[in-house]
């Protein structure tokens, strides 16, 4: 009789039909099933590949190219999206609007998911008074409402790509931080960590090295999740003009610019409206599909 | 219960300290004076002005004049509009912003709730799909597009409405609409979530199994669990809905406090910003704590602490 007869599992692992699927092929499968992740995930792919590729694409329009005599003109053969007052291709001002917004949304979350996993990470591992610290910290952030930081950020320091990029990263991590620390907490009881602890590891290396890859899924939802809300909040701030400076434009910047001569030519209000909320519409699918995937019984966050 | 009140309302005061000192530094650290946007002032001028704000002073000095008047919420004169108190100006742009903001969340409950208690019960009909595709388009058309939209639709094509100002009921429509669209969206996915679960749960097969009406076990049992992601979710809804009438209140010329601080960001006028912020951020807590109580009381499983 062995000391712990009760803990052996009831069926044999090699008795198990087919081959054991990982967390990932299991979650790949399901991804693939989803109906709307999928086009999702097309519509992203190849609005990006527009926008990295813009420059090269010899069928584009040079988007500053103005046409005084032309105007602005409704939406036709020649010109997809119609032009706008300076007789400016509104085809071409999306795509290279696309270029900023998706730049933006995606260096935005990478800062936010470098300074968000880190902060989670070291102070669910590290416990006590220091997490205690560090997610007090989180705490009162939260109580700001994170565009009154950016927009002082902004106006105070200066309205550069560069500052937007690290404003909207330094507002967005404190909901990674509050994921990963939680994710953190229970799996550092877990067995795995007390054996790597036994065969020597140092903590910055359970931390990084075995303790962040497994907080992975939770955090590739988030993190597809957050590039929508960054994306969102860039054009946000371009709109009210405190954020992507002229001559570069965002989709923001379009959308704003369209507004004020709304009246006259809608088509500039709507075609970028169109493409950055089918942007949106598009993460925010992804997301949803990829918490499916990855996380299934996770139903509470699931609205 | 009590004590669990005190003790967030005692975690106010360092909260509120910590923002005041960032928000504080940050200003008066930035380059740039509130006075140097102004061409061809004289240096006596610009010397005279900075005195009457006391910006002459040490910073460490300025600092603890501002906390001390901060206490009292006294933010002193607007640096754009000298003859203004910052004070005057939040207590009048925010009776616009709050109607205007509440609003948006009554109408924001009262659809969206009704919204995702029928998807539930409907749980994968076609109405249930229609409702949440239409819920997930609400979330993603941002207000600032969906803004000149409906000004589009229904005031320079259909003449219904005004297209601007604040001025009469009629004038409220499109920019409560505007701000409340997306929460409507969101309130309606929460809820939905959060009935699916609870009416999964026994308690609700053994109240079907002792044969109450299905209209008493969804709105009675059901729904008072239900919607408890919907409450938690009013806090961060708040936040939203004040940066949501930053766009709002200036697309449709809203004499509203995100105007002001718009406005005050560009002219950089240091004790308007500072004050609108502070302000935001004590009402925010002051909601936060609400919601929290609310909470407690809704569901007798979470203790205060």
């Amino acid at each position: 009789m062995s000391a712990l007869p009760l803990a052996r599992p009831a069926v044999e692992p090699d008795t198990a039909p087919g081959p054991p699927a990982s967390l990932w092929s299991d979650a790949w499968r399901r991804l693939r099933r989803n109906r709307v992740a999928v086009p999702a995930a097309f519509f992203l792919a190849f609005v990006s590949m527009l926008a990295l590729f813009a420059p090269w694409l010899s069928g584009l329009a040079d988007p500053a190219a103005q046409d005084l005599r032309l105007g602005a003109t409704w939406p036709s053969v020649a010109h997809w999206f119609g032009t706008d007052e300076l007789g400016r291709d509104a085809f071409a001002r999306v795509v290279y609007g696309g270029r900023i917004s998706l730049l933006v949304g995606l260096v935005g979350t990478l800062v936010s998911l470098v300074i968000g996993v880190s902060w989670g990470a070291v102070a669910g591992y590290a416990g006590g008074k220091l997490d205690e610290l560090m997610m007090r910290v989180v705490d009162v952030l939260y109580a700001l409402p994170n565009i009154f930081l950016v927009i002082l950020l902004l106006v105070f320091f200066s309205r550069s790509l560069l500052m937007l990029f690290v404003a909207l990263g330094l507002v967005q991590w404190l909901t990674m931080a509050r994921i990963v620390r939680g994710q953190v907490l229970s799996l550092k009881q877990q067995t795995f960590v007390e054996a790597a602890r036994a065969l020597g590891a140092t903590d910055p290396s359970i931390v990084f090295r075995h303790i962040v890859p497994n907080t992975l899924g939770p955090v590739i939802v988030y993190t597809t999740l957050t590039v929508p809300a960054v994306i969102l909040q860039e054009a946000f701030l371009s709109f009210l003009g405190l954020g992507v400076q002229p001559p570069a434009a965002s989709w923001g910047t379009l959308v704003s610019d369209g507004a004020r001569v709304l009246a006259l030519f809608p088509w500039l209000v709507l075609f970028p409206g169109l493409a950055l909320s089918l942007t949106l519409l598009a993460f925010n699918f992804l997301g949803d599909g990829l918490r499916d995937a990855l996380d299934p019984q996770d139903r509470r966050e699931s609205a | 219960m009590t004590a669990f009140v005190l003790r967030r309302l005692l975690l106010f005061v360092p909260t509120l300290w910590v923002i005041a000192t960032l928000t504080f530094f940050m200003v008066r650290l930035a380059p740039g004076g509130p006075f140097n946007a102004e061409r061809d002032i004289p240096q006596a001028a610009r010397e005279q002005l900075m005195r009457q704000y006391g910006l002459d002073r040490p910073l460490g000095e300025q600092y603890v004049t501002f906390l001390a008047n901060a206490v009292r919420l006294d933010f002193g004169p607007s640096y754009k509009f000298p003859t203004r108190q910052v004070r005057e100006i939040i207590a009048e742009g925010f009776r616009v912003s709050a109607e205007l903001g509440g609003w948006a969340l009554l109408v924001a409950v009262l659809l969206g709730v009704p919204i995702g208690v029928i998807a539930a019960l409907r749980q994968n009909s076609a109405l249930d799909a229609a409702a949440m595709a239409a819920a997930l388009a609400g979330v993603s058309v941002p207000n600032f597009v969906l803004g000149p939209l409906l000004v589009l639709v229904f005031s320079l094509t259909l003449y219904w409405l005004p297209p601007a100002l604040w001025q009469g009921p009629e004038s409220r429509v499109l920019p409560v609409l505007t701000l409340a669209t997306a929460y409507v969206a969101y309130v309606a996915r929460l809820t939905r979530a959060g009935m699916l679960e609870v009416l999964r749960q026994d308690f609700i097969r053994t109240a079907r199994a002792k044969g109450l009406p299905e209209r008493r076990v969804v709105f009675q049992h059901a729904l008072k669990l239900g919607v408890l992601p919907v409450v938690s979710y009013l806090g961060p809804a708040a936040a939203g809905l004040i940066m949501g009438s930053l766009v709002v209140e200036q697309i449709f010329a809203v004499p509203g406090l995100g105007r002001y601080l718009v406005n005050g960001a560009f002219n950089r006028d240091y004790t308007l910003v500072m004050g609108v912020v502070l302000f935001y951020a004590g009402f925010l807590m002051a909601l936060n704590l609400l919601v929290d109580v609310a909470y407690a009381w809704l569901d007798p499983r979470v203790e205060l602490r």
